[in-house]
């Protein structure tokens, strides 16, 4: 195990060894300590490395994550794991906006709440937020699952694409074209699975899906008025 | 871009330590704000038949003396004052009514920056370490101070364009964002009599608030019709006598993180302003929601 104290080494360095265990693997366990919020902890790593970071974390914590396991014991600024291609982060606290935007693939865990636009333009990740998303989350999502254990905010789903939205608690407000669907064995199954690898533990049958109605997909002559 | 910190404490104890515990975080938000940065710091209250002013000339051998002598044969009342850099603090036993017209018509050059029984604002343009070091920001006492870190977009960079922008007696607000309604709304508050000093968006949005109040709005209400009357992206630190508060619009694209314990609240635009405040490893942390209002007031 190699420990980096982010108060003797710069975060440029802490990344660059991190980088450099893709030519040579010669340490698979890493954990970082005293971050002091600092942005850009454990980006674009690709090696299938565990990343412990001890204490909160700024902007873009984990962002274009390859394979790697990162863990953040506490708080993380906005854009937590964008852009993911692989692995899983997991956020013991609190994440602010963005969470996961982008991201292809993983899966990202966020055990607090996540601040706005939670999962903005997600294309394949799975997000699990134990807690509450803000508003906005899920817009223009284009592929994988957001799982919501607590509230959703004003607008969710806006203009969504094909991620399946699963929420627990209440909805404030559905954004364009993200409808209420019906929950099927096979949805059932799903986030079974998706909370089963987060380790959560909720009863399935108690979460709503959300999905697109599909209306915004194509140009509609019947709307040209509207341009 | 910009940096706003706001540092309330709770235990009465830490007064004296104030300007020592807020300078870093002052100093953290440099990266966010480069160009120009001031604060608004409480304390050392007058008693209510009395006012406080800070004033600014931009000569710093400005004979104050002269200024105070002239106030006190005018309003036969006792005058203190002291300097720091090119700002003087002056308590005189009058109101600011009174002060204000008559320090325009004796010195014209010499700027208002905040007017109270509280509040002083230091500005400067330039980096926070070296602002913090021009006006000896360590070693400064009271209850409580908001600060500010500006990168310039809408307007210039000058010290009349630095934040804190005072918005009426004791009450000041630094502002992290951009109004896209300035313009107009600054035409309409100076319909209503309310007077700008720069084109700063900023300062509008303090007018703004100094028209709410003097509407009769409590600070809340004020905010609440800022919500519904101000476009474009903000978050919010605003000063009072005895409290403070924040806000960010229902966007909520600029950022801001709150800690508190049993000591203080302390507010920033970003985590790392925060790091070297007493047992912050243990204080809750948290991001302020969307278009909610939040308010800490220590009794009168």
């Amino acid at each position: 195990m190699k420990t980096v104290d982010l108060q003797k080494q710069s975060v440029r360095e802490l990344n660059q060894a991190l980088h450099d265990q893709v030519a040579e693997c010669t340490e698979r366990e890493w954990v970082v300590t005293d971050p002091k919020g600092a942005h850009n902890i454990a980006c674009g790593l690709d090696q299938n490395l565990t990343v412990d970071i001890q204490g909160h974390a700024g902007y873009y914590c984990a962002g274009m994550n390859k394979k790697a396991h990162i863990t953040v014991h506490g708080n993380v600024g906005q854009g937590v794991a964008e852009n993911m291609m692989s692995g899983v982060v997991r956020i013991k606290g609190d994440a602010s906006q963005a969470a996961g935007a982008t991201a292809h693939g993983g899966l990202l865990v966020i055990e607090g709440n996540a601040g706005a636009r939670c999962g903005i333009s997600m294309k394949g990740v799975d997000i699990v937020v134990k807690g509450n998303v803000g508003h906005m989350s899920c817009f223009m999502g284009q592929a994988g699952n957001l799982v919501v254990c607590g509230d959703a905010g004003d607008a969710l789903g806006d203009s969504l694409y094909e991620v399946h939205i699963y929420v627990k608690g209440s909805v404030k407000s559905l954004g364009a074209d993200c409808v209420e669907k019906e929950m099927r064995p096979e949805h059932i199954s799903e986030l079974s699975e998706l909370l089963n690898r987060a380790g959560v533990e909720e009863d399935p049958a108690a979460f709503k899906r959300y999905g697109s109605a599909r209306q915004l997909y194509n140009f509609k002559v019947d709307n040209a008025s509207a341009y | 871009m910009c940096g706003i910190v706001g540092l309330y404490l709770k235990n009465k104890a830490l007064e004296s330590e104030l300007g020592a515990l807020f300078t870093p975080m002052l100093i953290a938000m440099t990266d966010r704000g480069p160009d120009s940065a001031g604060f608004a710091i409480y304390g050392d209250e007058v008693a209510a038949d009395w006012v406080k002013l800070t004033l600014r000339h931009p000569d710093i051998n400005y004979d104050w003396e002269i200024l105070a002598g002239r106030i006190k044969e005018a309003f036969a009342a006792p005058v203190e004052w002291f300097s720091n850099n090119k700002v003087a603090v002056f308590k005189v036993q009058t109101s600011a009514e009174q002060l204000e017209p008559f320090i325009a018509e004796q010195a014209p050059e010499v700027l208002v920056l905040s007017a109270g029984r509280s509040i002083e604002i230091l500005k400067e343009v330039g980096l926070p370490a070296d602002i913090a070091k021009t006006f000896n920001l360590p070693g400064m006492q009271g209850s409580h101070i908001i600060g500010h870190t500006r990168m310039a977009t809408e307007s210039a960079v000058t010290m009349e364009g630095s934040h804190p922008f005072s918005t009426g007696e004791d009450l000041c607000l630094v502002h992290n964002g951009s109004l896209s309604n300035h313009n107009r709304l600054r035409l309409e508050l100076q319909r209503e009599g309310i007077r700008f000093e720069t084109e700063n968006d900023s300062e509008v949005a303090a007018g703004y608030l100094t028209w709410r109040l003097k509407q009769g709005d409590t600070l809340g209400e004020a905010l609440e019709h800022a919500l519904k009357d101000l476009d474009g992206f903000f978050t919010f630190a605003i000063g009072t006598r005895n409290g403070f508060a924040v806000m960010r619009d229902p966007i909520a694209c600029k950022p801001a993180v709150l800690a508190e314990t049993d000591d203080y609240v302390a507010m920033a635009s970003e985590y790392q302003a925060l790091t070297t405040l007493p047992g912050i490893e243990n204080a809750k942390v948290w991001e302020p929601e969307p278009a909610t209002l939040y308010v800490w007031e220590r009794d009168q």
